[in-house]
């Protein structure tokens, strides 16, 4: 079944068994335990999963348990990509000589922000460019999350974090969010994409493209982590809604290069009343509290004008394309 | 099989002995990354490659850490797999080779031995692969490349034993083995292929009690690479140290399996004595210098001197009885380590033999010789000091300095 016939329903979902199983050990309201669960419900057929060192790595695979009803491996944390690289090897090697009795398995590799845009960008960039067949899918909680909430490339400018603490000199973190996704439409990829668990539909439609593509695909959904960023667990959802809203994070796909603003993110472009300030989507998040006073109120200004400027380049991307 | 087959000659350097090896082993992956002395290794395998003389996957990774992740993953999905590097390629896989031997992956590996930076170096000794001494590898140092072409044969045996399941490195002198050209006698490509034949996968019992291959296989998921805490982390490197044990013993098995059909062996397959059996003296060594030692033995034979040589070929398992019964009858020892430990007492190889010695009665006298590092030249001149030294503390009963530097200015 391709994509154009999927119809990804409420209760398609429901009745698929789940993949990522419960009884893992994250914590309340996470949002990439959420998104996996998920995200799962979109793989059509043979898969197997390799993951990245991280919150989603460890809460799924305590010996002697197991949160995963498919194949899974890890390894370490800079190498989800050489892991996907080397079952692809295996795959086609074995299949050659008959030992693959599957017509066809789909890989797909997940790792956090650190795993991604940070230790783990060689290893994605190397497996990208040598075009192995695999999804690689970034759950961007924006920060080293497991290791206690450190500051990643992916935590946006203002955040506070354990290694950029909101001090009396220096208001957290200095530096833009590291935009990912550019760099990988830059390896030529056909399929590239971003997706936040509020429009599931969306991301699970996304998810599936992904693996339909005859090599790599990249993945990139924003997932909210309450604990980092010191929010309200039950929050997750929403700010998933109200990142796309004030386009802090949009959502779009890219075709082989053709980039396209997906249904949330072109109402706002075909309506810019609808644009939430990004005050709407800062409000109740812990990390940026420190914003909200006098002497920091530059940040804030900062903030809105980065967001604009990367929402601007956006539409033109998407309209000469 | 039990009876010797016909083999066809080459002219190889061990580099390109250890890329014909693998040609004939049926490998489905190799994932590697350049570095001299490795390089030829790569290039010739490319070659077959290209020209599709294999129906190998080869992976050519931006570093060699993905390199030893592919080949990890690649192994977990059952493939039989083999990679290569040497030095600071080496160091950057660090990370891996731990992960490999804990999750029991049998990939193979070769290491053309290279010193360490800094300075930098490309030269010839074993600070990379002593390095890595407690990464949970089997080591393997070869003499020559005659040797190299057999023990990467050898390697996938012994790795891929259900028992052992453990990564190897078989490790050949950058330079002086890895770029020397040699007579090389090779076996034809279906005896190698009936000799170790298909990759065989250990068995495991699932949560639901059903008893699958061990491998990445969506017919039985199975998790691999879990955290496992306080209450399993131990059980899991105990269970490692029992595939060195079992390794122990087929190390020696696949050393004499293997004589039948190529009709060449290396000592017991863990150490190669050299007139060993009446010696007074003796030097202890591992990779190529061995070869130079054997002469000198002979020379000093002939002149009435009881001398010997120890090559220890397997360096992880560390073979502790066999080394105990080779030496505990010798006078005076000089062990030669490539390498430093530095702040230690003396090399690694000194500290394993010297130890191992500890328990015998009369326990012979025994110095160390670091010599060669950054493929500083050994010449035989140097190497019968190191005896003449060595007959004089047997002689006397006396040693003056325990661990020498050789052939360094100082």
């Amino acid at each position: 079944m391709t994509t154009q016939e999927w119809k990804f329903t409420a209760k398609d979902i429901a009745s698929k068994p789940d993949l990522f199983l419960s009884g893992h050990r994250a914590c309340a309201g996470c949002g990439p335990a959420a998104m996996l669960r998920l995200i799962m419900k979109a793989t059509r057929g043979p898969t197997i999963v390799t993951q990245a060192t991280g919150c989603m790595e460890i809460v799924g695979s305590v010996y002697p348990y197991t949160s995963w009803a498919l194949p899974w491996l890890h390894t370490a944390f800079e190498n989800a990509a050489a892991n996907a690289s080397g079952i692809d090897a295996a795959l086609k090697a074995m299949r050659k000589k008959g030992k693959v009795k599957q017509e066809h398995i789909d890989i797909i590799a997940l790792a956090g922000d650190g795993g991604t845009c940070d230790i783990g960008l060689q290893a994605l960039s190397g497996a990208v460019e040598r075009g192995h067949d695999f999804l690689f899918i970034l759950y961007d909680n924006e920060g080293y999350m497991n290791t206690g909430i450190q500051r990643s490339s992916a935590t946006p400018t203002g955040a506070a974090t354990t290694t950029t603490p909101a001090g009396s000199v220096i208001p957290g973190k200095l530096e833009k969010k590291k935009p990912i996704t550019e760099i990988m439409l830059a390896h030529d990829m056909e399929y590239v994409a971003t997706a936040t668990p509020y429009y599931w539909k969306d991301m699970l439609t996304k998810v599936r493209k992904g693996l339909e593509v005859n090599g790599p695909a990249f993945l990139h959904i924003f997932a909210p982590c309450p604990r980092g960023w010191r929010c309200e667990p039950g929050k997750t959802m929403e700010y998933s809604k109200l990142a796309v809203e004030s386009c802090v994070f949009p959502i779009w796909e890219a075709v082989n290069g053709k980039r396209q603003l997906s249904t949330p993110s072109k109402l706002i472009a075909l309506a810019p009343q609808k644009k939430k300030p990004v005050k709407d989507y800062l409000a109740g998040q812990g990390r940026f509290r420190h914003l909200y006073t006098p002497q920091n109120k530059h940040v804030l200004d900062e903030m809105q004008r980065f967001t604009d400027e990367r929402w601007e380049r956006l539409l033109q991307k998407c309209e000469s394309a | 099989m039990e009876k010797q087959v016909k083999q066809e000659t080459m002219a190889l350097n061990g580099d390109e002995a250890v890329a014909f090896a693998v040609k004939q082993c049926d490998v489905d992956v190799v994932a590697a990354y350049p570095i001299t002395p490795q390089t030829i290794i790569v290039e010739k395998f490319s070659e077959y490659v290209a020209n599709g003389e294999v129906q190998t996957e080869f992976v050519c990774t931006e570093s060699e850490h993905s390199a030893m992740t592919a080949c990890l993953a690649a192994s977990a999905t059952g493939a039989r797999t083999f990679t290569a590097s040497a030095s600071a390629g080496l160091a950057l896989m660090h990370e891996m080779l731990f992960v490999t031997s804990g999750s029991r992956a049998p990939v193979v590996m070769a290491v053309a031995n290279r010193a360490l930076s800094s300075p930098l170096n490309i030269h010839g000794d074993h600070s990379d692969s002593m390095a890595e001494r407690d990464s949970g590898w089997i080591h393997i140092y070869v003499e020559n490349a005659q040797e190299a072409y057999d023990s990467i044969i050898q390697a996938f045996k012994i790795a891929e034993d259900v028992g052992v399941s453990l990564p190897i490195i078989v490790g050949l002198d950058g330079f002086t083995i890895s770029h020397t050209l040699e007579r090389v006698d090779v076996l034809p490509e279906d005896a190698v292929k009936q000799y170790i034949g298909e990759r065989q996968l250990p068995n495991v019992l699932t949560h639901e009690g059903k008893t699958v291959p061990f491998k990445l296989d969506p017919d039985n998921p199975m998790t691999m690479g879990p955290n496992a805490l306080q209450n399993y982390y131990f059980e899991f490197k105990r269970q490692q140290e029992e595939g060195m044990k079992n390794a122990l013993k087929k190390i020696q098995e696949v050393n004499s399996e293997y004589a039948k059909i190529s009709g060449r062996s290396y000592g017991n397959g863990l150490v190669d004595a050299y007139q060993l059996e009446d010696a007074e003296v003796a030097i202890v060594c591992i990779g190529s210098t061995a070869g130079t030692l054997k002469v000198i033995v002979d020379q000093l034979r002939q002149e009435g001197v009881k001398a010997g040589v120890l090559r220890l070929r397997t360096f992880r398992p560390l073979p502790v009885e066999e080394l105990r019964n080779a030496l505990k009858n010798v006078k005076a020892i000089a062990v030669m380590d490539k390498s430093m430990s530095f702040g230690g007492f003396g090399g690694p190889v000194f500290n394993e033999v010297r130890h191992v010695l500890y328990d015998v009665k009369e326990h012979p006298l025994i110095v160390n010789y670091i010599f060669g590092l950054g493929g500083r030249d050994t010449s035989p001149r140097n190497l019968r000091r190191i005896f003449e030294d060595i007959v004089q503390i047997a002689k006397t009963g006396h040693v003056e300095t325990q661990v020498q530097y050789y052939g360094l200015r100082e």
